[in-house]
Order: structure tokens, then sequence, then C-alpha cells
């Protein structure tokens, strides 16, 4: 047996629950869940599962009716500036439609510089340099700083979405369907950069997706979501190759697959 | 005998840009043809084209030849005859497909009556039949609820519900199950698939994904940038791609696959 190992999780979920008022049944109930740092975490289920709602909870969105959300060991409170400041610096996060999450009346360096501005890291003229850094890594041309949202594709947009997400180094990238609006060949090299930002700067993923082979590529840890309720959790390894729960049996069943 | 003749069609739009470039494409009575291509790839303008539903600001050359009728420059009156009875279209998103004003049952009672004359309780038997057909539960209930009161999956059979209802010769099917999940999906293709095979009918079926098209279609046409790039059986172009545009969508989603795989194996 190997010995548990003692660090705290980054992000960690205990028994939380949110109900919204005026509904009757609670959208996640008593989810726990721990992030911890190098094992990237998969949030896998169908429409209305609440895999969405429980990134909420994560990015400290929405507060959860019952139970708790944990940054480094702390309850995440949205009224500690400081802890708020730590915790928008270490957790940052990428939506699912490139379309809707850039400012198109902004340009895309001034998108990217917005968490260096707003965290109070740099002035315009300091962030510009780390701005480029950014966009490169991402595989994007220098002078994309200069350019609008409009003038790049769905691929490149979520690429910007991921520069300014990784622009202040944060330690946990939470995402949201990241590649389910991109193409086939598309998705591969975003799911590249993905993996290649994970190797390369230990980022960790928590990644909420429907695409269970996206999931496999990318994420050590998996957690099956039905009707707000965890009902499997492990390595991805374990629960795709021998799925415990008739759930995810079938979720991995409906895969439709190439011919062979 | 040839359903759908399509020679040379060309979409252009009115500030002279090409959209689909001298496209050919015959589908015969009772064939399963697939039609992949990624974003921007006209795949949705053709089908759009063969049903003369184009918008405004693009116009069609070209030849498109449906059950003899020529639509190509058709006179909307003419259109009108051949749409929902010689072909048929689902699109993607049921929700906008769908009029979230009108009670299920009422809008699949308007095909119904339109075209085939029926009114009283032989329309609402027809619309319970339409319903059923498609495997709805409490096809009462359906045809009774608004659009908004039923789930994703559900409303995708609504829609095919009516575009079946006057028993098209060919089905349309633009990326039908993209907006639904997987294990919907997997049930909405197994109901196309048996649902085509019974009245032995045609389809064109649409999607950006392979698999998802192989599992429906015979054939398939690979569409990029407006031009069709490679034509052939389903299974060998996966097996033996020819084009280099072919191999890479074919690569990227074998790829995928197999993280699938790997992850299963250990």
């Amino acid at each position: 047996m190997t010995p548990v190992p003692q660090t705290t999780p980054v992000l960690e979920l205990s028994d939380a629950s949110l109900r919204y008022r005026g509904s009757g049944a609670p959208v996640v109930r008593d989810v726990s869940l721990a992030v911890e740092s190098g094992r990237s975490l998969a949030l896998v289920g169908e429409s209305g599962a609440g895999k969405t709602t429980l990134l909420r909870l994560l990015l400290g969105l929405a507060r959860p009716t019952s139970g708790t959300v944990r940054f480094d060991g702390d309850v995440l409170s949205l009224r500690d500036r400081e802890q708020m400041r730590r915790f928008r610096r270490s957790v940052q996060c990428v939506f699912q439609d490139p379309y809707s999450s850039l400012d198109p009346r902004r340009r895309v360096g001034g998108i990217v510089a917005e968490p260096l501005r707003s965290l109070g890291l740099d002035t315009r003229r300091t962030a510009e340099p780390k701005v480029a850094e950014a966009l490169e890594r991402v595989g994007l041309p220098a002078d994309a700083a200069e350019r609008y949202p409009h003038e790049f594709s769905g691929g490149q947009r979520q690429r910007i979405a991921i520069a300014r997400a990784t622009v202040c180094h944060p330690r946990v990238l939470l995402a949201d369907e990241p590649v389910s609006a991109l193409d086939v060949t598309t998705r591969i090299k975003v799911v590249d950069l993905l993996a290649e930002l994970k190797q390369e700067r230990g980022l960790t993923l928590v990644m909420v997706s429907h695409d269970l082979s996206v999931v496999a590529s990318l994420c050590e840890r998996t957690a099956v979501l039905e009707r707000g309720v965890v009902v499997e959790h492990g390595d991805t390894a374990q629960v795709l190759g021998d799925p415990a729960h008739p759930y995810t049996r079938r979720l991995i069943d409906s895969v439709p697959r190439l011919p062979a | 005998m040839t359903l759908l003749d399509i020679r040379g069609l060309t979409i252009r739009t009115t500030d002279g840009h090409t959209l689909v470039d001298d496209l050919s494409l015959t589908i015969a009575g009772g064939e399963r043809r697939g039609l992949i291509g990624e974003s921007g790839s006209g795949k949705s303008l053709t089908t759009l084209a063969v049903l003369g539903l184009l918008p405004d600001g693009m116009t069609a050359t070209g030849s498109i030849e449906l059950a003899g009728t020529q639509i190509v420059g058709a006179r909307e009156k003419h259109l009108t005859r051949v749409r929902g009875t010689d072909a048929a279209i689902v699109f993607q998103e049921p929700l906008t497909a769908l009029d979230p004003l009108m009670r299920v049952g009422r809008q699949i009672a308007e095909p119904l009556a339109r075209r085939r004359g029926l009114k009283g309780a032989e329309l609402q038997r027809a619309v319970a039949r339409a319903l059923e057909q498609v495997r709805l539960p409490e096809p009462d209930r359906i045809a009774r609820a608004f659009p908004h009161e039923i789930s994703g999956g559900q409303r995708q059979r609504v829609a095919l519900a009516m575009a079946l209802a006057c028993e098209p010769k060919l089905l349309i099917a633009d990326e039908p199950t993209t907006a639904l999940d997987v294990s919907v999906q997997a049930d909405m293709l197994d109901l196309i698939d048996t649902l085509v095979r019974e009245r032995d009918m045609a389809v064109l079926f649409v999607s950006h994904d392979l698999a998802v098209v192989a599992r429906v279609t015979d054939r398939v046409l690979v569409m990029k940038d407006g031009r069709a790039v490679e034509e052939g059986d389903v299974r060998e172009i996966v097996r033996r791609p020819r084009e280099e545009y072919t191999a890479a969508l074919v690569a990227s989603a074998r790829r995928l696959e197999s993280a699938l795989d790997t992850r299963r194996a250990r």
C-alpha cells in the first residue's frame, strides 16, 4: 500500500449541495471532490447532470446551500478580499463558447492582459511582454494582440481564451467544455495545447466535458455525475476501463465508433 | 433510379464569394449517403439548396434535380409541392426548428392537413401514429406539450416525426444528433437507421463526425471549403483515405478514440 499523500488539495468540495430558491430537488447533492495539484479532474455527465454548477461552485460564482468549498484548505469566502485575490490568481477558467466569452470591442491584447490588470499585478506597459509570451505559448502570431476577436476562427478564439486564463500563471485551470464547439481537427490541436500546458507549466485541469475521449486524453481522475450526484469517482483508467456504475457503462457504450 | 441529381452546384453570395464550388452528387432511391465536412465546408448550404431554402443574398447555379423537379431557379409554388413529400429535412437544433408558441401536436398536424388533406379524428390519429413511430412514449401527452416542456431528445424526435409525416422519398438530416447527449444520440441514430430501412427511404446525412455518419450511411462525400474532396464507401474511406484532408480528419478522430481505448485497456 502506498501512503496517503498529506498534501492539501487546491480545491475541495465537501458534501456540497446547491438548491435554487423555489425549486424542489437540489441541482447538485452532497458532492465531495478534491482537486489535487498535478491530478487533473474531469467532470463527466449528460445535460442537466450538474457539471457546470459544480464548476461554478469551484469558481466561487455560486455558493453551496449546504456543505463547503475550500481553497488551499480554507473555506472559500467571497468577502475575504485577500483570499479572493490569491484565489483568482491561482484558479482561472475557460468557457465553452469562444464566440461569447471574449469582449468583441476590445483588442486581443487588452483581453489577455485583463487578469494581470485587474489583479493589480501589472500596468499596461509591464503587461505587454507577458501578453506576448502568453499568445506565443498558445501558438498565436505576435500581431494577434492588435486585432479583434472577430478576426479569428473558433479554434483561435479558444486559444485566446486559454492565453487569457494562463497569463497570470494559475495553478488550476477550470474549463467548461473547452473543445466541444470546435471541429475535430481543431479540437485535437486544442487538446494538444492543454496537454502541453499541463506538462510544461504543471497546470492542473478541472474539465467539464460530455466527450469521454477528450477526458481520457487529458485527465488523470474522472468523476461521473448523474442528476446532481457523483455516481462514480476515481482514476480515469479505472472509471473508463472498468466502470462500476451502469450509468458510466451506458455513457461509454454510447460513444459512436469509427468502423473497424 | 436516381432520386437526387446534383450537377455542378455553385452557391455564391451577392458580393461574389463562392461558398459551394462545382459540387456534384447523385443519390438513388433508398440510398444512404453521408456528407462530411467541418464548419464552413458548405455541407449545410448544399442541403438547403436541395430544398430551395437558401437564405437571401445567396444564389445557386448548376442543376439540382429532385425526383424529376429542377430546384435551381424554380418558383416557390413548385418548391412547396416538393418539400415534405419528395424530400424533408431535420435540422441540428430542434428548439429553433419548432415553433415555441404552438403545441407539438399541431405542428405535426400542419403538414398532414396540408399535404394529405386529413381532418378531424383522422388527423388526430395520424398525429398520434407519427409520434408513435418515432418511439415517443405517451404520444398524447407529447402532442399537447409545448416544445419547451419536453426534453431535447424528445424535441428532435418530434422534428423527425414532422419530417417523416408526409413519407418523403429522401430524408435530409443536418447534424441531427450534434446537440444531443451521447446516450440520446445513440438512440436517435438507431431510430433513424431503423425507420429509414423499414421504409426504404433515401437519406442524406450531414455531419462533421465520421463515426456518426458511418453509423447510418454506406457511402460518403467529404467536403472542404465548398468543394468535394473525396467520395467512396465509408469503411473504405476510414481505412484508406486517398486525400490528405480526409486522412487528417480520420487521424484526428482516431487519436481521440484511441485515448479512450488506451484508458480502457489498462
